[in-house]
């Protein structure tokens, strides 16, 4: 692959997709590189009500599909693509993916952050088999049945809402005695009959041989363990883990500047590395969300822009 | 592309001869969509060797949690009744399917 992009874009979520829109508009040859398709976390979440203009039910998959579908009405092209390595240093940029190496003369890193796992035992063996990070995947496995929620964030309380719709039972637990998650989310929460709260408590192991069986808690102020069995008639539990996010920058580590993980960048998203920009959540900020991550991936492109005129 | 439900799950995979490979998908499962087309493109190139089929768990629930399912997507492998081997979750990559129909059409 002999052509040499004027932007790479490293992520189709709203970062990634909103710098290729203002890409794409500058008349700038624009690549989008995502690993299987457009979203990044909000392809998972069921409703955004907080990015403005967005009301009546929009849903990330709704919202990121008309952001993906303008960034390409206006040239950027999206390839699906696992990057393997990169190399920031110098003029000519070179992501070395799956599929073959592509190089550009600008790169706007958009990675975005990960579900963090909680980091208990059985928790990677029992992934996919009862504990799952994405409610919009397998809520439907677990219509009638008993779930827990892991976590006192929006993310956490809005998703344990969502479960309600399926679950008999939706029953959160947090490691603190009150929740993070903003007063108008909440408040939804302890209005809703099917919610439960355990609080002070954390999830110290999971259990179970190819499905999930059962889970020990253990209460953090007084140390009392206690467990939590599957349902005989019902035979299987879900549990579902919303305890935060990492960032996805492992494949920077040595070449960008980085703090605890996330690529740091001064206000017009530059990284340490000429014609090297960073957009979105991965960068050091102190909100991530859609409304923040679609305004960097703007000011990411047209900085891209800049840049390119005094080569 | 075989469309599987609860009545043919048994006689289409498990008594099929031969390799089946089974996509579990649900409505909502965005992550599951994105696969759709690299399976797809699979079954182009591989379907005279491996049978291709999907099951919607939205109406099959219990069956999907009896084969041991219970969070997408999944991309597994059947013969002799039997699943061989499966892809869960973030392992379900493009890469990683091909990778493993090219153990068992070889």
């Amino acid at each position: 692959m002999d052509r040499i992009y004027d932007v790479i874009i490293l992520g189709a979520g709203p970062a990634g997709l909103a710098a290729g829109l203002y890409a794409g508009r500058a008349r700038m040859d624009t690549l989008i590189i995502e690993k299987l398709a457009p979203g990044g976390q909000i392809a998972i979440t069921d409703e955004i009500e907080n990015y403005p203009g967005s009301i009546d039910h929009e849903t990330g998959p709704s919202l990121v599909s008309r952001m993906a579908a303008q960034a390409k009405k206006f040239g950027a092209v999206i390839v699906s693509e696992t990057v393997l390595s990169v190399e920031l240093e110098g003029a000519g940029k070179v992501i070395r993916c799956t599929g073959g190496e592509y190089r550009a003369k600008t790169v706007i890193v958009a990675t975005g952050v990960v579900h963090k796992p909680i980091g208990c035992i059985g928790e990677r063996e029992l992934t996919g088999k009862g504990v799952s990070y994405c409610a919009t995947c397998d809520a439907a496995f677990f219509e009638g049945l008993e779930v827990y929620v892991v976590g006192g964030g929006d993310a956490a309380v809005e998703e344990a809402l969502y479960l309600t719709r399926f679950a008999r039972s939706v029953t959160l637990i947090h490691r603190r005695d009150q929740l993070r998650a903003a007063k108008s989310i909440q408040q939804k929460a302890f209005d809703n009959e099917k919610m439960h709260f355990i609080w002070d408590t954390v999830v110290e192991e999971l259990r179970g041989d190819g499905l999930l069986e059962s889970m020990i808690l253990r209460n953090v102020k007084t140390g009392e363990r206690s467990e939590i069995v599957a349902d005989e008639e019902d035979g299987a539990f879900g549990v579902f883990v919303f305890v935060g996010f990492e960032p996805a920058g492992a494949l920077f580590e040595g070449q960008l500047q980085m703090k605890n993980g996330y690529l740091v960048t001064d206000d017009d998203m530059k990284t340490n590395l000429p014609g090297v920009f960073a957009a979105g959540d991965i960068r050091v900020k102190s909100l991530r969300q859609v409304v923040t991550a679609v305004a960097d991936g703007a000011i990411a492109a047209v900085q891209a822009e800049r840049y390119l005129e005094g080569l | 592309m075989i469309d599987l439900d609860k009545e043919n799950f048994e006689s289409e995979v498990l008594q099929a001869e031969g390799f089946v490979l089974v996509d579990f998908y649900s409505d909502g499962c965005i992550p599951c969509q994105a696969l759709t087309p690299h399976i797809h493109g699979f079954e182009e190139t591989y379907g005279e060797k491996i049978t291709f089929a999907s099951l919607n768990i939205t109406k099959a629930r219990r069956l999907a949690i009896a084969q041991k399912v219970l969070g997408l997507p999944v991309v597994a492998i059947y013969s002799g009744g039997e699943k061989k081997d499966e892809l869960v979750k973030d392992d379900a990559t493009p890469e990683n399917i091909e990778a493993m129909i090219r153990k068992y059409v070889s």
